[in-house]
């Protein structure tokens, strides 16, 4: 067949369709790449560099570099853990995450992530920064200091529910999500049940009136880590 | 907003087809009438585009000239890089405080003022400057800054402010401005003489594949810092499928450090628009788009008439010098302050009517750039070394310059040397004889290539100029001995930090927490584990940042602790009770003590 190629990752020989990316064809293989922006089924961003992988010889994200023919990706080496690593240490440092008394704790991918990894404190000193809280909408909110910056609702948004309610304004530190409008996300068509709302891997856009309501012990990540869903389809596709 | 503002944002829509992708021209018209883009005006440049709001909120926060609030009449942004610094920096920007009364980012309450800082505007030969909206001041002083001021008050026209005018085409009435050249060295293949048209007609007597094999047997490497290969990313994109393609000029110049493209574009415009025709016809594109840095806006109705002239003079537009089929035509796309922008991908997206993101790689701009069609991005240097291979021949280039980098190169010299400014000298030169050349007897270290390059120390000055060894893109800024090579690094990393587009996390985070590290250094809270600290943070944001910037930002750092180590271990010390320097416990209870009504908590020392 001519449009699937093979590479290899850790060693591993690997086939899959002809312009897939190195992280789909890796799923797709019941291998995990950690990843915080990307989201299937919305277009890739590339922005958080926590699916970080050697292809080639070169680091690369695997969410928007496509495999070429007989391509060798490194993904459980100590180098890409050290780097993974790293960049959730600066997605922790960069906002002002407070994981004991956070309403998405236990179903937060970047508390999750770090978990997974074993960071038990980042390395790097906080940033400590002064973000806003838009509270003005009557079901939903965003706590920009909990945003990571990964357009996960943004694209959502735009791609999935067919609203323009969100964007991205100013540009490097101070970069931050904002509504489509002069005075915030009560004057957008933003609603509790759109797939935005899910798209967000922290407490940043949330939902009003429904925080604590699952148990400890009842949510996502209570009793495995992330990623585990995936690994687990391939242990039991292989027996 | 009022009716005139809504009837001018409406006209400038229409005149710009209300096309979205032409969003850049419309804001920066905007901030030009109104020094500002009100939210208002931004509902209704949405509504006539047909964008979201927020994508054009998106784009005007992004850009460092385009503002939401309002600014002043006149808009007073000094220069702020290093050889600033060094050349009255402090002084100037203390004056101008005095003069009008206001602080940094204030604007005076008569709405008259607004005093700003912005990055290198690629005036480093003739520092300190300053842009006064377009109008570019050179060689201040303090007193200098009074008499400004002074007249401004007047006339609010700074225009009025160019009592001379600067040597060549900085004299020419649509410049007008007091820019000198500081042409230092002429090589062969920019700085002489140049007949619109010649290299075009020989140019169009070959086929496009000829062209594109003359390109290479010269070995053309791109000028703009990375050095690819011209000839083969032409290749690529003639051989792209597309309906339309596009060929881009980089003007962007925004690498501290660098400003011999402003010179060529003062100077020789022919050349570059000649090499960006040339391109069109090997590749098979129709349009071209250059790409003119915002701080460069008082060279853009001088380069709008040469391309009119040009025009005139069937070297653009249709049947080019009577050539059946090869219709092509040039335009200018402002910037609007945003060095990013000068990444490839990113001047796409600006030129988009996007903020300046840079895209995710593949595709490459041969395969889907400008609008998603094939697009070849090249620097203004390497358009006019195309000029003159066709123009002389493949062969008369190679002979220049060295093997694997065959031709000249323009170097933008600046800082403490006799002789400051451009000098086209031959791939291969040493640093020591350029430093010889530029009258710069004394000289500890070097920045090759701008922040993003490299600084190199005297055992390094025998090392050459070429892209096998010490690659650049022109620029070179030289320092003395008293020079603080910290204080040198320390300017790079703000300026990074300012310019990081913010997209990746590792760019965005990563240069904030090298930044304030190396504060910490500076002030003398450093202890020996920062300089490994550094180290592995600068590797990991080198090799995981989305593109370029990030990939060369903490080189300052890493560079500098390579070649000057003890600029570093001087300042770093053990603390003997094993506290960590770096805490400060009165600041980090600052708040808790403030809430709780204490004053200052006293510990023991
Ligand atoms: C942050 C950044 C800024 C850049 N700025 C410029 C610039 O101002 N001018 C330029 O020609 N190239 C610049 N480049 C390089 C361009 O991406 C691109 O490689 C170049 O324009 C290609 O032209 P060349 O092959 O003729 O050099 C920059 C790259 C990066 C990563
Ligand atoms: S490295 Fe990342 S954040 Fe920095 S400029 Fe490039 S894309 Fe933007
Ligand atoms: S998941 Fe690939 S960059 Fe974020
Ligand atoms: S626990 Fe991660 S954002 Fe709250």
């Amino acid at each position: 067949m001519s449009n699937t190629i093979t590479f290899s990752i850790d060693g591993k020989e690997i086939e899959c369709k002809a312009g897939r990316t190195i992280l789909d064809a890796a799923e797709e293989n019941g291998i995990y790449i950690p990843r915080l922006c990307h989201r299937k089924g919305v277009s890739p961003h590339g922005s958080c560099r926590v699916c970080t992988v050697i292809a080639n010889g070169k680091p690369m994200a695997a969410c928007t570099t496509p495999v070429t023919p007989g391509m060798v990706v490194e993904n459980d080496a100590e180098e890409v853990t050290a780097m993974r690593k790293a960049i959730i240490e600066m997605l922790f440092v960069e906002g002002n995450h407070f994981c004991m008394f956070c309403e998405k704790s236990g179903n937060c991918e970047l508390q999750a992530l770090a978990y997974r990894f074993g960071i038990a404190a980042p390395r790097y000193p906080y940033l400590f920064p002064h973000r806003e809280i838009d509270f003005g909408h009557p079901d939903v909110f965003i706590d920009h200091n909990r945003c990571i910056l990964c357009a996960r609702c943004i694209r959502t948004s735009r791609e999935i529910d067919g609203k323009e309610v969100l964007g991205f304004v100013e540009r490097g530190p101070r970069k931050k999500v904002a509504a489509n409008a002069e005075h915030g996300l009560r004057e957008t068509e933003i609603a509790v049940g759109d797939e935005a709302m899910a798209a967000c891997p922290v407490g940043a856009l949330m939902p009003k009136h429904v925080g604590y309501q699952v148990p400890i012990g009842k949510r996502e990540f209570d009793h495995e880590p992330i990623g585990s869903d995936i690994e687990k389809e391939a242990k039991a596709s292989t027996k | 907003m009022n009716l005139a503002e809504r009837s001018f944002i409406t006209k400038l829509c229409q005149s710009c087809g209300k096309d979205p992708h032409r969003l850049m021209d419309i804001i920066i018209g905007v901030q030009g009438a109104y020094a500002r883009v009100s939210g208002d005006a931004m509902n209704l440049i949405a509504a006539e585009l047909g964008l979201p709001r927020v994508d054009v909120e998106s784009a005007v926060s992004f850009y460092q000239f385009l503002s939401k609030e309002q600014k002043g009449h006149v808009r007073i942004r000094l220069c702020d890089d290093i050889i600033d610094r060094m050349y009255g920096f402090d002084r100037i920007l203390k004056a101008f405080s005095e003069e009008l009364g206001i602080g940094l980012n204030q604007t005076t309450p008569d709405g008259k003022f607004t005093f700003e800082t912005t990055a290198c505007i690629g005036m480093c030969d003739q520092a300190p400057a300053a842009l006064m909206n377009n109008v570019v001041v050179t060689n201040l002083n303090s007193d200098s800054v009074h008499d400004l001021v002074e007249s401004l008050r007047k006339n609010l026209n700074p225009e009025q402010l160019v009592k001379k005018t600067g040597n060549g085409n900085n004299s020419h009435p649509l410049v007008r401005a007091m820019v000198q050249n500081n042409i230092r060295r002429r090589g062969p293949v920019i700085f002489q003489d140049f007949t619109p048209g010649e290299a075009l007609r020989k140019g169009l007597a070959m086929s496009p594949m000829e062209v594109i094999r003359s390109v290479k047997t010269a070995r053309l490497r791109g000028r703009g810092g990375a050095g690819f290969p011209t000839g083969m990313k032409w290749e690529f994109t003639r051989a792209a499928a597309g309906d339309r393609k596009f060929i881009m000029c980089n003007a962007d110049e925004g690498e501290p450090g660098t400003f011999k493209d402003r010179v060529i574009l003062t100077e020789k415009p022919n050349l570059i628009f000649e090499g960006m025709t040339l391109a069109g016809y090997a590749i098979g594109a129709g349009e071209g788009i250059l790409y003119l840095r915002g701080e460069y806006t008082y060279l853009l109705d001088f380069l709008n008439e040469t391309l009119k002239e040009r025009r005139a003079s069937g070297l653009l537009g249709k049947s080019i010098l009577g050539k059946d089929g090869f219709d092509f035509d040039i335009r200018i796309q402002l910037g609007a302050g945003a060095y990013i922008c000068g990444e490839e991908t990113a001047l796409i997206s600006s030129c988009e009517g996007l903020r300046g993101d840079p895209k995710n790689r593949p595709p490459f701009p041969a395969q889907k750039g400008y609008l998603g069609y094939p697009t070849v991005v090249n620097n203004v240097e390497t358009f006019c070394c195309v000029s003159r291979i066709i123009e002389h021949g493949a062969g008369w280039f190679a002979e220049h310059g060295t093997k694997g980098s065959s031709g000249t190169k323009l170097l933008s010299v600046s800082g403490d040397c006799r002789m400051p400014g451009v000098y086209e000298v031959p791939f291969g030169i040493s640093i020591h004889e350029l430093l010889e050349m530029v009258g710069a007897d004394d000289t500890y270290a070097v920045q090759i290539g701008g922040p993003s390059g490299q600084l190199i120390g005297r055992a390094d000055f025998q090392r050459t100029i070429c892209f096998d060894d010490l690659a650049t893109g022109g620029a070179v800024m030289i320092f003395d001995e008293d020079r603080d090579v910290l204080e040198i690094v320390q300017a790079f990393m703000d300026f990074f930090v300012h310019e990081s587009c913010g997209y990746c996390t590792p760019c965005r985070v990563g240069n904030v927490l090298l930044k304030k590290k190396l504060e910490e250094i500076r002030a003398g809270k450093g202890e020996p584990s920062d300089l490994e600290y550094l180290k592995s943070l600068g590797e990991t944001i080198k090799a995981t940042s989305r593109c370029g910037l990030g990939q060369t930002s903490p080189n300052p750092i890493l560079t500098s602790m390579a070649h000057f180590p003890d600029a570093y271990l001087k300042l770093l010390h053990e603390d003997k009770q094993g506290y960590q320097p770096t805490f400060d416990l009165d600041e980090a209870v600052a708040t808790a003590a403030r809430i709780a009504g204490h004053g200052r908590v006293h510990h023991e020392d």
